[in-house]
């Protein structure tokens, strides 16, 4: 198959166009949904810790390794040639994706959590001392924690704490009263994948820029509900994963200014990142080749580049507008449940609703729940301090994506209220 | 549905996870160690007291969880009073063969310790579950065996 034909093939998702979204076409689109659970229809609510795949996505990944395979960047054979403009081609779809100014400013990661550490660990080389300080929120995924302490560990320098209230809702006073001479990043989250705050990330961002700051937003949870433009944004790096996008697993994305990825030093060394190699002196290609060491994710950039035209076809402002109906349905029918409080009530939220219940603890909830076919995330959502701050030890989590309907919402209604039966 | 549940959420567990037993720190317990299960955040500390016969004269909790983790801490803490140390390993041993190992005795009548137990039996259905089963007896062992921190993973 020719680059153009796979290229047909990955942006051919089905007539669903902005002006009519229709859930039911789109359901169709995924496989897994039809699939039971205990006898059950499966209800999948766990988007936001792994979204399902359209067929468009699968079958453009099963054409690319039936049809169009090989090493990039390597051999001057046919093969490796168009496997190279496949993949490439990817990486312009996620620049066009995030509105990047160019193809060069994007980085393939394995995954989200990778990322998160490249830019830790080679920001730190090139711009971090002693005594310098990031600004990272409460919100904040592990993935965007870990890193900037093992950077702390390893250099000294200071982690500053954006507080939120009790709503979940990220306090940009206090954000910017951290603000500060020492301060080098500002890494913080555009939606917090528990409680689904939607940070007013374009204010985050002026108010570090006012200081001369660089800012870092963790992306994997807004890029499905949210159209991201990086130039408005003006973010510095901006980072997300293809799995929560309706893309395949093994695929994570950095996005970064040019001028700052230059100055950047490469991650980790091998093959590909090389311009030349001699054993006393190695130079390094440009970003973005410099950061993908490796043999790199090829199939699944051509994945998520499919990915990107599903959503694409159906539109943000459609996927919007039908998440935040489902959002605000669900939040009004689990609030009729006894015994269930909302964890997370922010004024600008993602379809991300989490929950506790007097009596019932989120791992019980979540193994109750499964035997209705109903899949909800429960515990600590790798975001242990948020857990802490918030005062519980786990939540409950329903995360909707496009496929998702009220009906299952109201599946779900009806399982918890038997939480409700069993646990009193 | 609740049927199936039922066999896991027994009568005995949901009052043992309601009103734990022995939930309370011994000032003159001298085995102590704090277990996590790191998949849920789930965080029990076990206090046992043993005297210098090697013999369990008292054993309590602290910590919250699921139902599953709290009654089974809870039980535990009531078979194990008057065990030796080897009588305890040995009741551990059987308890998590009964908790992982399908076709496994269904309650030995001379065992009243783990007949008390069987009611735990159904996380065998469950095995996302066995952890929050054995969370407590992981922590007993390890307060037993000299250390203080035990992860289910």
């Amino acid at each position: 198959m020719t680059h153009a034909a796979a290229n047909r093939l990955a942006a051919a998702p089905g007539d669903n166009s902005a002006a009519a979204f229709d859930v039911a076409r789109v359901r169709a689109d995924f496989p897994i949904l039809t699939q039971e659970v205990f006898g059950k229809p499966l209800v999948y609510l766990d988007s936001a810790a792994s979204a399902q795949k359209p067929r468009q996505v699968i079958e453009a990944m099963s054409h690319a390794y039936e049809t169009c395979y090989a090493n990039v960047h390597r051999g001057v054979h046919r093969m490796s040639q168009l496997t190279t403009d496949a993949f490439e081609s990817g990486r312009e779809k996620v620049a066009g994706f995030l509105n990047a100014g160019s193809a060069d400013e994007i980085v393939f990661t394995r995954n989200a959590t990778e990322a998160f550490n490249l830019v830790a660990s080679c920001f730190a080389s090139a711009k971090l001392a002693r005594g310098d300080e990031v600004v990272i929120s409460t919100l904040e995924h592990h993935a965007n924690i870990v890193p900037w302490q093992l950077v702390r560990d390893r250099l000294g320098i200071v982690l500053r704490i954006v507080p939120i209230d009790d709503d979940g809702n990220f306090l940009l006073d206090d954000y910017e009263a951290l603000l500060g001479p020492r301060t080098k990043l500002v890494a913080v989250t555009h939606v917090s994948n528990d409680l689904g705050t939607v940070v007013p990330i374009k204010q985050v961002i002026d108010l570090a820029h006012a200081r001369g700051i660089p800012v870092l937003v963790d992306g994997c949870q807004a890029v499905p509900h949210i159209k991201v433009d990086v130039q408005a944004l003006d973010a510095d790096f901006y980072i997300f994963t293809g799995h929560k996008l309706y893309g395949p697993t093994g695929i994570g994305v950095l996005y970064g200014k040019s001028a700052l990825l230059r100055e950047l030093p490469p991650y980790q060394g091998g093959g590909e990142m090389i311009s030349s190699v001699t054993f006393e002196k190695t130079t390094f290609k440009d970003p973005p080749h410099r950061f993908e060491a490796g043999t790199p994710p090829i199939v699944e950039a051509i994945g998520l580049g499919a990915a990107i035209d599903y959503v694409a076809s159906l539109g943000h402002e459609a996927i919007a507008a039908h998440e935040t109906g489902l959002r605000g349905y669900a939040e009004a029918r689990l609030t009729q449940v006894a015994g269930l409080r909302l964890v997370g009530t922010a004024r600008e939220k993602a379809s991300i609703v989490s929950f506790v219940m007097d009596n019932a603890h989120p791992h019980d909830i979540g193994t109750i729940v499964d035997r209705a076919g109903v899949a909800v995330r429960t515990g600590h959502h790798c975001a242990q301090p948020l857990m802490q701050r918030l005062g519980v030890a786990a939540t409950a989590r329903a995360s909707f994506g496009l496929y998702n309907t009220r009906e299952e919402v109201d599946v779900l209604a009806q399982a918890l209220e038997s939480v409700h039966e069993l646990f009193g | 549905m609740l049927d199936d549940l039922r066999e896991l959420y027994q009568e005995v567990i949901l009052d043992h996870g309601r009103n734990p037993r022995n939930l309370r720190k011994p000032p003159e317990a001298n085995r102590h160690a704090h277990g996590h299960n790191p998949m849920c955040g789930d965080s029990v500390v076990v206090h046992a007291t043993v005297d210098d016969a090697g013999v369990i004269r008292d054993v309590a909790f602290e910590g919250r969880g699921c139902a599953i983790s709290v009654a089974s801490a809870s039980l535990m803490t009531e078979v194990l009073k008057g065990k030796s140390q080897a009588e305890a390993q040995a009741l551990f041993e059987q308890f998590h063969d009964m908790c992982t190992k399908d076709g496994t005795q269904a309650g030995d009548p001379d065992n009243e310790e783990l007949e008390r137990l069987q009611v735990l039996a159904g996380v065998r259905e469950f095995p996302m579950r066995v952890k929050c089963a054995t969370l407590a007896w992981h922590t007993l062992n390890a307060a037993m065996a000299g250390g203080d921190e035990v992860t289910t993973e």
